[in-house]
């Protein structure tokens, strides 16, 4: 009757296989590494780096145990820190020939030390928080009312450029806050605009108002529009808090959006708030300038003269230098979008700009005057610019939308796109919560985490063994077992581990044991009552099964409420309970079960089970260790 | 070995009116506490600046508090943290000074009164990490070190609130729909009167003492919440059991019966669940103490209100053989999960 099927037996040594492969990389520890990312807004890491990074590293004599490159950056490890940091300098000196000038930034940290083939199967460490390895944590808020503020105001620009080719006289048209007000004289006019911006600008909801000669029109955005401007606002911080964060080196930084409107960034190994502040809050600034075509100017391109009075040279993406003019025409503060597109006539793949109102006026005056002529478009970082394009200029663009086009593919557009926006957050931000953890205290939360969960578990399980005897030592190995696959999910799910976590996983031990001792008490109630031993620990089981699955459900239902309204570190605590109760009923029901099974299931005459002493009212409790069954 | 070695039921509902009487008093003294020395809530709901500071020898606490009162900073507290080194100082949010550059402010007037200078090392851990922290340098040593700042903003701290409260209620209607739907609503109102008590006196432990109530104390609370249901939940199931079983008991007898059989498991259960958790009182450090500690008063009242608070209530409430054993085809229905094995 206590048999299980063979394919049972191999589903648990399956997960215990799964859980052991999983928990296994936890155990290699960290290794010294170094980490190459690119250090220039304009620059993009790529695989063939790779290549590039292992020949320095051959050259300068020394075999990085592992090179890697995970998306945007270049990782090699080794084997202890001297060849760390000499790899380190040879890399910094091979990379970047102008050290006050770096593309890349060469960084030293930790990497796992988990073999290859476990990575191959994802087989990852856990995912430390930073309040087990240090570091700081920043919670941002994005201003959404400056970011409407900022699509209203360009929003104002096309309303009067539609309003001006359609010819459509208006009494004037302002922005008020988040709203476009345009004023008319007359109601033929009014309706006229109305249909004409109903129809053009679909984004925005139009309200009349007034009476007489003092119309107006109110245009607001729709709230689908205005959502979908704070989710790109919310988006382009964080594309440009990723290329700012890379400057620091950090191994893993984290930036994730929070909720409708916060930006998480978490820096390991950062303590340096103040350093950290400083290249989050740095703003890159873009400046478009007129390109000096005089004939000296050509020649100081090509190095033969010296750059003429008044203009500067720098250089294209491509390398090749440029002079422009030092006027600044205008300034990224006048840019409100950019995005890549498609020429309507050519299908050219193109970068669309918008201006604001202020940079339309300007950008009319000089394109009016420079046709033919080339600009550029420059974008300044730590104080030192770089050309991001330099258009010829074809005919006077009014409006404030200007299109960039030629010699350029799809993915070259929407990275120019990008390298534009990503000069500017898309709306201010303000730092609403801060949270810095030394590396030694850090160290020292793992250490004494995980001496509460060990010691609690030595406690459980001494008790266990002595008080149930050989079914003590299957809930403990039960126990052990739920351990085992409880860091295993977690690894595999890459969460986050926090302290808060691995009380949570203590917690969990702590109330896993219930099953068992439910199942133990019953098996040994039966067992007093007259059963047989198979038929005591048959029903036991099935008995107990009912009463953990109530208790488990209330339990997971407190889990469940927590991960839905706790942020930080209360998440961290509820992920783990969560799991914790799911991977216990199956170690404390079936993977017990298998065990017991396995041991008495195969004995056909069971004369007694070690369940410790059951006493009995009527036998005046004698003490006999194992139980014998009464004759019947 | 057996611990519990009981020959007859213990006739628990016997006391149930005086037990009863003693928990509402405990209860109401909770109450009193919260409302009038409420709760010491942490920077996480109220919003604020901690910082952690260590000193190079135990640290003058006195002299910490004056440097810092001296910034005008508004109601500071400093206190010690774990050992006699570590420093914890607490500052309130202020309108006009931006809680983000408070710390560091903070820091370099503690670092100036041990004659240090503010600086900023770079260094590579032995593992190979490269590290900056600010740093507080007197000639080569370091007077104090920076353990750990913490900066809530003011809007963050009520909205932790709300998704509190939040998590409790919601806790608190799942939990009551499912023993309704699970066994019957007289024991879905008994186990919530009774854990609800629980966590009003874990409250009230925090209100007396002035312990420090953060999101991880609200986390043990919440976790004891579900824990104690689950006591209560197995000896409800006994007394659905002990109804089927023995036709001829009354009502309180039957549950004297079902709160005997289970009580050996409720002991060693708690008792292994409090083992883990004092493991963590002893050996988590202060950053895990009132998380322990919450856990710790949970458990402990959790085994007293679902043994004696609980059942009682469910009697007061006239649970009958009838809510709980239904027409008899049903009590051999071979698909109920809890009819249990039949031998």
């Amino acid at each position: 009757m206590n048999r299980y099927p063979w394919w049972k037996y191999l589903i648990l040594a399956a997960a215990l296989l799964v859980g052991v492969l999983y928990t296994l990389p936890n155990f290699f520890g960290e290794a010294p590494a170094v980490q190459v990312s690119s250090g220039k807004v304009t620059l993009k890491v790529d695989a063939s780096l790779t290549q590039r990074v292992g020949s320095i590293l051959n050259e300068a004599g020394l075999k990085p145990d592992l090179l890697q490159f995970d998306g945007n950056s270049v990782k090699a490890r080794f084997g202890d820190t001297d060849a760390q940091i000499k790899a380190k300098d040879a890399l910094s000196h091979a990379l970047n020939p102008e050290p006050d000038n770096p593309s890349y930034i060469v960084a030293l940290n930790l990497l796992s030390r988990s073999p290859g083939w476990l990575a191959a199967l994802h087989a990852l460490p856990m995912y430390l928080g930073l309040d087990l390895r240090g570091g700081v944590h920043f919670l941002m808020q994005v201003d959404m009312q400056a970011a409407l503020s900022k699509r209203a105001e360009s929003l104002t620009g096309d309303v009067r450029t539609l309003l001006r080719d359609k010819n459509i006289r208006h009494a004037g048209i302002t922005r008020d806050d988040q709203a476009v007000d345009v004023r008319f004289r007359d109601e033929p006019t009014r309706t006229e605009a109305l249909n004409l911006l109903a129809d053009q600008l679909q984004d925005m909801d139009w309200t009349e108002s007034g009476s007489g000669d003092q119309l107006l029109l109110m245009g607001r955005l729709k709230p689908k529009a205005a959502a979908l401007v704070q989710a790109q606002a919310v988006k382009q911080n964080i594309t440009t808090l990723q290329n700012r964060v890379n400057e620091l080196g950090v191994s893993e930084p984290v930036i994730q959006q929070q909720g409708l409107d916060r930006v998480v960034v978490q820096l390991p190994g950062v303590q340096d708030t103040a350093k950290a502040k400083d290249i989050i809050g740095r703003t890159a600034t873009l400046e478009i300038r007129m390109v000096n075509e005089s004939a000296e100017a050509r020649e100081a391109e090509r190095g033969a003269a010296p750059v003429p009075f008044g203009s500067e040279r720098y250089l294209e993406r491509g390398g090749r230098p440029i002079i422009v003019l030092r006027q600044v025409i205008l300034t990224g503060e006048n840019l409100t979008d950019a995005q890549p597109g498609f020429d309507g006539q050519t299908r050219e793949p193109t970068v669309n700009l918008t201006l604001d109102a202020k940079g339309a006026r300007i950008f009319r005056d000089v394109t009016r005057e420079n046709v033919g002529k080339r600009m550029a478009i420059l974008l300044f970082e730590k104080g030192k610019g770089e050309v991001v394009t330099a258009p010829v200029i074809r005919t006077e663009i009014g409006g404030g939308r200007v299109q960039i086009s030629g010699r350029m593919t799809t993915t070259e557009a929407a990275d120019q796109a990008l390298l534009l926006r990503a000069g500017s957050l898309a709306a201010p931000m303000e730092i609403i919560e801060e949270r810095t953890v030394g590396p030694s205290l850090g160290a020292d939360n793992i250490s004494k985490g995980f001496s509460s969960v060990i010691w609690g578990f030595v406690a459980i399980g001494v008790f266990m063994c002595t008080y149930y005897m050989l079914f003590g030592v299957f809930s403990t190995l039960a126990l052990a077992f739920n351990l085992l696959l409880l860091v295993a999910v977690l690894s595999m799910l890459q969460a986050t581990l926090t302290l808060p976590g691995i009380a949570a996983v203590a917690l969990t031990l702590g109330m896993a044991i219930d099953a068992n001792v439910l199942i133990n008490e019953r098996v040994r109630e039966e067992l007093r009552g007259g059963a047989a031993p198979q038929v005591a620990i048959h029903a036991g089981y099935e008995r107990a099964w009912g009463t953990i699955l109530d208790s488990n459900v209330t339990t997971l239902i407190a889990g469940v409420a927590l991960l839905a309204f706790g942020s930080g570190p209360v998440r961290g605590f509820a992920v783990v309970h969560c799991l914790g109760i799911l991977t216990s009923m199956f170690s404390a029901v079936v993977f017990s079960r298998g065990l017991v099974n396995f041991w008495y299931g195969r004995q056909k005459r069971l004369k007694s089970v070690a369940i410790g002493q059951i006493w009995r009212p009527d036998g005046g409790g004698t003490a006999v260790e194992s139980a014998t069954p009464p004759k019947a | 070995m057996e611990f519990f070695r009981i020959r007859r039921d213990i006739p628990f509902m016997r006391h149930a009116l005086v037990l009863n009487v003693i928990s509402f008093l405990t209860f109401a003294a909770a109450v009193f506490f919260l409302a009038t020395r409420g709760l010491h809530l942490s920077i996480e709901f109220t919003g604020g600046t901690v910082l952690e500071v260590r000193y190079a020898q135990p640290a003058d606490i006195d002299k910490t508090r004056r440097t810092v009162e001296g910034l005008g900073l508004g109601d500071v507290q400093v206190q010690n943290f774990g050992t006699s080194r570590d420093v914890l100082i607490r500052l309130p949010v202020r309108g006009d000074a931006r809680g983000d550059v408070l710390g560091a402010s903070v820091f370099e007037a503690l670092c100036k009164a041990e004659d240090g200078a503010v600086g900023n090392k770079a260094y590579v851990t032995p593992q190979g990490e490269a590290i900056s922290r600010p740093s507080c340098d007197r000639g080569s040593a370091e007077p104090l070190t920076l353990s750990r700042t913490e900066f809530v903003g003011p809007s963050v701290g009520a909205e932790l609130y709300e998704k509190g409260a939040y998590a409790l209620l919601a806790t608190i209607a799942g939990i009551m729909l499912y023993l309704a739907i699970r066994f019957e609503w007289k024991f879905s109102v008994a186990a919530i009167a009774a854990n609800l008590h629980d966590v009003v006196i874990i409250l009230g432990f925090f209100a007396f003492f002035q312990w420090e109530f953060s999101l991880a104390v609200l986390a043990a609370v919440l976790a004891v919440l579900g824990y104690s249901v689950n006591e209560s939940v197995v000896i409800f199931d006994r007394i659905r059991e002990s109804f089927r079983k023995y036709r001829k008991m009354t009502t309180p007898q039957v549950i004297d019966n079902a709160i005997t059989g289970t009580i050996s498991r409720t002991i060693i259960t708690h008792g292994s669940t409090q083992v883990m958790v004092l493991s963590m009182l002893i050996f988590g450090g202060p950053t895990l103490h009132y998380f322990a500690l919450a856990l710790t008063i949970g458990i402990l009242f959790g085994i007293y209100s679902s043994v004696f608070v609980a059942a009682a209530i469910a009697m007061w409430l006239g649970v009958k053989r009838e809510d709980l054993v239904k027409a008899g085809a049903r009590e051999h229905d071979p698909n109920d999960p809890n009819a249990g094995a039949v031998v």
